[in-house]
């Protein structure tokens, strides 16, 4: 319990910051559910994102940097292909092509660096991100692009015999959830269920272990790297058709960052619940607190999304350094 | 003995080698004595690129156009190289350190087309003696050509811009008395750039009684989600839109989502142009913008562009997308360039001119209603006319909507109200003086 008791304490100071507007009359009722609504819907897309970040370092300890510029890169290559053939025909061939990039990421940046620092393979991902951004804007070009879902874009609203002006819903906001939302399902039980799931596991849980019953580290790799594509492909297709295709999802998927360090960096349960929290957070502070600070100590003011993000996973890592579900890293001396 | 061959070797080997690397230095100077030297700060890459390529696109086809139409300026030859900045301040410092002293007489001028390079590159001019173009950006105070001598924000400034919309939609509503208890909110890019028109709008907002809300979105502003939830709960009757780049097309795409009506919503000139609205699709219906100098369309200068460059596999960018908004922008700057290069050399004589020169130019500028349609420009700017003292030479812009398809001109041209801006230039120019320690120029004396 004395051990708990900090996160103990962060969790009331945090839950009390998120029912004050409410309980100060700060916020009327249903606007508040809009916000936290809106704040989980970001929130399932930021856990998508953190997915990819997570099984690449469960399986095998890279902090995969290049996990945005996936994301954009995907995104780029539907968007493009689309323009030529059908949307469905345009997300199998970048499935391919992320396929392929995963083979040359193993072929050509991991397996030259296998047992070398893991600064190194962070490096090497963050060059394989100035890659993908670089190249893909080569190759696809860098205007804005549009990926049709054929999803209503405008709102509907619910609830309006109990609120006054009832609750806003975005019909693609619900739809992109859904899809994100079977997506990690999905994903927990291939890596549950399946044979390859459980190789995955073992390779994430002791690399020479796994490769003494025959588990091939290599094939894992691209597998793993495969389905990292495949997420980002998903976000990529989700936040593509909210935001148009742009050099600036590379950048929206690093907010998985603060995600993964939330949740844990090894972990596929941190992943979701931490993109929650941080989605719910970010929305959360961005209206209520950010209005409340400029005015109760004068400031210039600013927008406080994007770094608010940062401070949670930040206090977070005071009172947990592994994360919310991260494995604790004990060394025997 | 063969140590002292070896060095007598070395050393000849050098001497050939500086002799080869002057020579080869030397010769491009030479080459290059009757060219005038005009240094590209653009983004192709990045967060900003939508918006960044069609301007760096006309800016650069005029550049070419006047080599390939007119044998150069009066005979000098214009060479130009591009640099990539990112629209990061720091990138855009780099791409003026390395150009700067190009060419035989250095750069003639630069158009940062950031606000934040803008800001970083304000002090150097002084010393550097290189003006700085900011057409309908920049620092609104640097009108004042007493105290910014270099910097010129051509055509106008956000004061001019966010008055101009405060006018409009006071005129919508029956005078702008009647913005009395109403609410306007503006998001803003959370940077130098969208933090500019605060200082006006809190001003008139003093004088009219309408309330303010202040909305940042951080950059690039794809994450609206919180901005507009909070744009429902307060329901201002209209919001001002000072976004760049993909921030533009997600508000208007935030706002299909939470249900505000595009028609209460008026961007200014940055957030006015074709990559602003098509991603939004339908949803953009109805969305209306300030029109700096030129709107979309095509007039003579376009026909001679298609002529001596596209046709001939010459041009920049796409064919089609020749007479967009922001590629007829930078189509019209690189023109207000080379008029002053053109009216500085009736004063230095028609030479490569250093940037001290073009600045007489550009304080001297006058371009009226017969030079516009001489340069094959009617119908995409009004008439500028510059001083020492007055750097923007004009302060008029129109609305124009769009109707889904395209961009749609309405009838007149707003002006922004000196009276409320001239003591707020005066103000502002004072303070930064007093800070950098600017003696004021004494323009009688100069000219």
């Amino acid at each position: 319990m004395k051990k708990n008791l900090p996160t103990f304490i962060l969790g009331i100071v945090l839950l009390t910051g998120l029912v004050a507007p409410l309980a100060t009359g700060a916020s009327a009722p249903g606007f508040y559910i809009e916000v936290l609504l809106g704040g989980l819907m970001a929130g399932v897309l930021y856990s998508l994102v953190a997915l990819g970040f997570a099984l690449i370092f469960k399986a095998s300890g890279v902090f995969n940097f290049a996990q945005g510029a996936m994301v954009l890169f995907a995104a780029l290559a539907v968007a493009r292909l689309a323009e030529r053939m059908p949307l469905w025909v345009a997300m199998l061939l970048a499935t391919a092509i992320m396929i392929v990039l995963a083979w040359l990421v193993e072929r050509l940046v991991l397996r030259p660096l296998v047992n070398q620092e893991g600064v190194a393979l962070l490096m090497a991902t963050l060059g394989v991100s100035y890659f993908l951004d670089g190249f893909g804007q080569t190759v696809w070009g860098s205007d804005i692009y549009k990926i049709e879902l054929g999803i209503a874009k405008e709102p509907v609203m619910i609830l309006d015999q109990l609120f006054q002006g009832g609750i806003l819903v975005n019909k693609e906001d619900f739809v992109a959830t859904i899809a994100a939302a079977a997506l990690v399902a999905s994903l927990m039980l291939f890596f549950q269920k399946t044979a390859t799931g459980r190789a995955l596991r073992a390779v994430a849980d002791d690399h020479q272990a796994a490769q003494s019953i025959g588990i091939p580290l290599n094939r894992i790799w691209v597998i793993v790297w495969s389905v990292a594509g495949i997420v980002a492909l998903v976000a990529g297709v989700i936040w593509g058709s909210k935001l148009g295709v742009q050099f600036s999802l590379s950048q929206v998927a690093l907010k998985a960052l603060p995600v993964v360090i939330l949740g844990g960096f090894t972990s596929v349960a941190g992943a979701i619940v931490g993109g929650l929290i941080i989605g719910v957070g970010e929305k959360m502070a961005e209206v209520f607190l950010g209005p409340v600070m400029v005015k109760a100590f004068d400031l210039a003011g600013g927008g406080i999304e994007n770094w608010f993000a940062y401070v949670l996973a930040l206090l977070f890592l005071l009172v947990r350094p592994e994360g919310l579900f991260g494995e604790k890293h004990i060394d025997r001396v | 003995m063969r140590q002292a061959a070896k060095t007598r070797l070395l050393a000849a080997a050098t001497g050939a080698l500086v002799a080869a690397v002057a020579a080869t230095a030397s010769a491009p100077a030479f080459a290059q004595a009757k060219e005038q030297f005009f240094p590209v700060l653009s983004y192709r890459t990045g967060a900003y690129a939508p918006n960044g390529v069609p301007f760096a696109n006309g800016y650069v086809d005029y550049l070419k156009l006047v080599n390939a139409r007119d044998g150069g300026i009066n005979g000098i030859k214009i060479t130009f190289e591009e640099c990539e900045t990112g629209y990061a301040t720091d990138r855009g410092v780099e791409c003026y350190e390395r150009l700067k002293g190009k060419g035989p007489t250095g750069a003639t001028l630069f158009h940062p087309l950031s606000t934040g390079i803008t800001f970083a590159v304000t002090d150097k001019s002084f010393t550097d003696k290189i003006p700085i173009i900011t057409g309908g950006y920049g620092r609104a105070d640097s009108v004042d050509g007493t105290v910014f001598g270099w910097n010129f924000p051509l055509g106008g400034t956000y004061w001019d811009a966010a008055d101009m919309l405060v006018q409009h939609v006071g005129k919508k509503e029956g005078g702008v008395d009647r913005l009395k208890g109403k609410k306007i909110a503006l998001v803003y890019h959370d940077s130098p750039y969208g933090k500019e028109p605060i200082a006006l709008l809190q001003e008139r907002a003093k004088m009219h009684g309408y309330e303010l809300l202040l909305l940042p979105v951080t950059h690039p502003g794809v994450e609206q989600k919180a901005t507009w939830l909070q744009i429902r709960q307060q329901r201002p009757d209209y919001v001002f839109l000072w976004g760049w780049g993909v921030m533009n097309s997600t508000s208007i795409k935030e706002a299909v989502a939470t249900g505000y009506p595009r028609e209460k919503m008026y961007g200014v000139w940055w957030s006015g142009a074709e990559p602003d609205v098509t991603p939004a699709g339908e949803g953009a219906k109805g969305y209306n913008a300030l029109v700096f100098l030129a709107s979309a369309g095509q007039g003579q200068v376009h026909k001679d562009v298609l002529k001596h460059l596209h046709d001939k596999g010459q041009g920049t960018g796409k064919k089609e997308e020749v007479g967009e908004v922001l590629y007829n922008r930078g189509l019209t700057f690189a023109m207000m360039s080379v008029e002053a290069v053109k009216r500085a050399q009736i004063k230095y004589g028609k030479k490569p001119l250093k940037g001290e020169e073009v600045r007489w130019g550009l304080e001297n500028l006058a371009i009226d209603q017969a030079a516009i349609k001489k340069l094959g420009f009617e119908g995409f700017m009004t008439p500028i006319s510059t001083s020492c003292v007055d750097h923007a030479g004009g302060r008029t812009a129109s609305m124009h909507i769009w109707d889904g398809k395209k961009w749609n001109v309405q009838p007149g041209v707003i002006e922004a109200d000196q009276q409320i801006i001239r003591p707020m230039i005066r103000a502002s120019a004072e303070k930064y003086a007093a800070e950098k320690k600017i003696a004021r120029r004494d323009c009688a004396k100069e000219q």
